[in-house]
């Protein structure tokens, strides 16, 4: 009687085990990046990104100018095309989760001398709720007002945008994203060029929707501000540099890893890092 | 001229006959949805676009009639025009958007080649037409500035219903091309597809330049897709009522462009309608509210006001003598100083809120320096009107001084 040789644990087996474990991860996961590429010629913007971002969590993308951070946001916004990967969100494909997602752009991509209202563009959080022909109820200009007061702005509701300044501009642009109800919030930049009175009020309302168990991932670029603001960090350059809690991963090291040359020791010594 | 005044008269009126009335109407509804929909073509700022489709209606228009004759049919049937200039339009749109992207020419290269080739042909076309003897091919050159003579009773229906269809498209479709057209990188994070919505805008622009080319002509169309537009914008700072008004000034050019031309019938109606919403344009550009050059003259005249003010109560307050007879006469006006020019008892108390307010512009404009905004922290608006209610305490936070109010310094 010949013995049954049971196969040895091949690589293939651990694999699939993992993938299994992945997957499990980026379901629990509010957002979970696998794979993102994306290109417009030959020189990738983003090169293979993996990131999880889990629930109730406040993170920051942090990298140079040019390592892709607002590209790697709008590629799992599905804003750019992908050239590979996936984008999960709350376990599930990302056309099927768009309810569950708000987006706040950088405030320089848009005209600010478009004729509308602040009012009216914080009205625009609500339009994939009422869809093509719902009418406008007295309940969702409430909902809209109630969004601009939590930024402080219950005063400009009628102003024409134009006549805003630039920290006004970004506190309409998150009330717009307060209207869209989600759990999962995506920032491009929120920090900058504000006054400290605006970053203030923005922090405080992204520190709310964290204390509500929602989600908020914001591209930044003020190093300075990463230790108070966030509490998970993603590194890129282009590539994934690290990514997790900033206790452990918001290093020095790890800095000097992500931007080179580009930052002088000098300045990091400075910074309030996790070691 | 007494009879034409009147024929001029009857057609305004609707008495001008059945047809003439259906061409009146067919052109409002024309311009209704020409005036909204080349709203959204200029708010996402690709209006020249209409022009490339225009012209590219012209083979067209010249093929159809070509095969409707080589069919036995009758070559000048509006609805076989309509759709032969709406096909060759949509090949000059597929073909500039297809160079735009992908070659590395700009937008505004391809709109010129299309439009020039486009046009070329389509005259080409006519020409071999016009000199084929078949004696019921007149007619055709209408398309190029807009004819109402001659115009049948199915032709204005098929006018007014294509009119009816696009404002009926244009309200179904407001809420994401409006959104594409503000911010496209938020519409798509909601799940619009902007590709698809910019395409349906093209599409509803090319329906009105296809529906409008027997009465506007191809060459002047893009005059009623642009015109009311920015005519509109100058009286409303919201973007429905701007396509409201748009709709509006289109639908008044293209009633009263029809009737004068129904009125006069050697005038050609494309330019008639052309001019009139020009006329309209004139007016906003005068007299509208905010925007206008009058609105302007008044502004500037109440921002000197402003400056005199100003300058006049941070003058009581630092106990300085006042001079300028301007500054004198605002104060005096609002009762801030009596006439041997002390100051009033209301105008302490407001030359020591300037004074306040002057320190917190101050602050303000230092923490905004590369700010463009900061030009309006110049104390002649109230800093409420400016400032969220945070933003004044954070700056308040700064003035290290304990304020002195009511007492000026």
């Amino acid at each position: 009687m010949s013995r049954i040789v049971t196969p040895p644990a091949l690589g293939l087996v651990a694999t699939r085990e993992a993938e299994a474990e992945a997957r499990a991860e980026a379901g629990r996961a509010a957002l979970a990046l696998r794979e993102i590429t994306v290109s417009y010629g030959e020189s990738p913007a983003v090169f293979s990104v993996d990131a999880t971002f889990p629930r109730d969590s406040l993170v920051a993308i942090v990298g140079p100018n040019g390592a892709g951070k607002s590209t790697l946001l709008k590629a799992a916004l599905g804003i750019v095309p992908r050239l590979s990967g996936t984008v999960t969100v709350f376990g599930m494909p990302l056309e099927r989760a768009r309810d569950r997602i708000a987006y706040v752009p950088q405030r320089a991509s848009v005209d600010w001398d478009f004729p509308t209202r602040v009012i009216d563009v914080v009205m625009m959080g609500l339009y994939r709720e009422l869809g093509l022909l719902g009418l406008v109820r007295a309940s969702h200009r409430e909902r809209a007002r109630a969004c601009l007061a939590r930024v402080g702005m219950a005063d400009f509701a009628e102003r024409q945008i134009g006549q805003l300044s630039g920290g006004q501009q970004q506190r309409v642009f998150l009330a717009r994203a307060l209207a869209q109800g989600a759990d999962l919030y995506l920032l491009d930049e929120p920090f900058a060029g504000v006054d400290a009175a605006t970053e203030k009020a923005i922090i405080d309302v992204l520190k709310e929707l964290k204390a509500e168990a929602r989600t908020v991932v914001c591209v930044h670029h003020d190093l300075a501000t990463v230790t108070d603001y966030f509490d998970r960090v993603l590194l890129i350059n282009t590539r994934k540099v690290a990514e997790g809690p900033v206790a452990t991963t918001f290093t020095g090291a790890n800095l000097q890893a992500t931007y080179g040359g580009r930052l002088a020791s000098a300045h990091i010594d400075q910074l309030k890092l996790a070691d | 001229m007494s009879t034409s005044l009147s024929v001029l008269a009857d057609a305004l009126l609707l008495q001008g006959g059945y047809n003439a009335a259906l061409v009146a109407i067919g052109a409002a509804l024309l311009g209704i949805a020409a005036g909204a929909g080349g709203t959204f073509l200029f708010l996402r700022k690709r209006a020249l676009v209409s022009d490339a489709i225009a012209h590219a209606t012209l083979p067209g228009v010249g093929l159809a009639f070509l095969a409707m004759v080589a069919f036995g049919l009758d070559g000048r049937s509006l609805i076989g025009l309509i759709a032969g200039s709406a096909l060759s339009a949509a090949a000059g749109l597929f073909a500039v958007e297809w160079i735009t992207r992908r070659t590395r020419l700009a937008e505004d290269t391809a709109i010129g080649a299309v439009l020039s080739v486009f046009f070329g042909f389509g005259i080409v076309l006519l020409t071999v037409i016009q000199t084929q003897s078949q004696g019921r091919q007149a007619g055709l050159e209408g398309f190029l500035l807009g004819s109402t003579a001659g115009m049948l009773f199915q032709d204005a229906v098929v006018i007014a219903v294509g009119g009816v269809l696009a404002i009926a498209a244009l309200v179904a479709l407001r809420r994401p091309m409006t959104m594409v057209a503000f911010d496209p990188g938020f519409a798509a994070a909601t799940g619009v597809n902007t590709g698809r919505v910019d395409m349906a805008m093209m599409m509803l622009v090319l329906a009105v330049t296809v529906t409008g080319l027997k009465i506007v002509g191809l060459v002047l169309i893009v005059a009623l897709l642009i015109i009311p537009a920015v005519a509109a914008r100058l009286w409303s700072e919201r973007t429905d009522r701007v396509i409201l008004a748009a709709g509006a000034i289109g639908g008044v050019s293209g009633y009263l462009g029809a009737a004068i031309s129904a009125a006069a019938p050697g005038l050609p109606t494309g330019p008639i309608i052309v001019l009139v919403s020009f006329a309209l344009f004139l007016g906003s550009l005068l007299f509208a509210p905010q925007r206008g050059v009058l609105a302007a003259a008044i502004r500037h005249r109440s921002f000197q006001l402003r400056l005199h003010r100003r300058q006049g109560l941070l003058s009581l307050a630092r106990s300085e003598p006042i001079f300028d007879p301007l500054t004198l006469r605002v104060l005096q006006r609002e009762g801030l100083i009596r006439t041997d020019r002390v100051a009033t008892e209301d105008g302490r108390a407001a030359a020591a809120r300037a004074l306040r307010d002057e320190r917190r512009f101050e602050i303000a404009r230092e923490i905004h320096r590369d700010d463009p905004f900061a030009h309006r922290y110049d104390g002649l608006t109230p800093i409420e009107d400016v400032m969220t209610p945070d933003e004044i305490a954070e700056i308040d936070r700064l003035v290290n001084r304990p304020l002195s109010v009511g007492a000026p310094a």
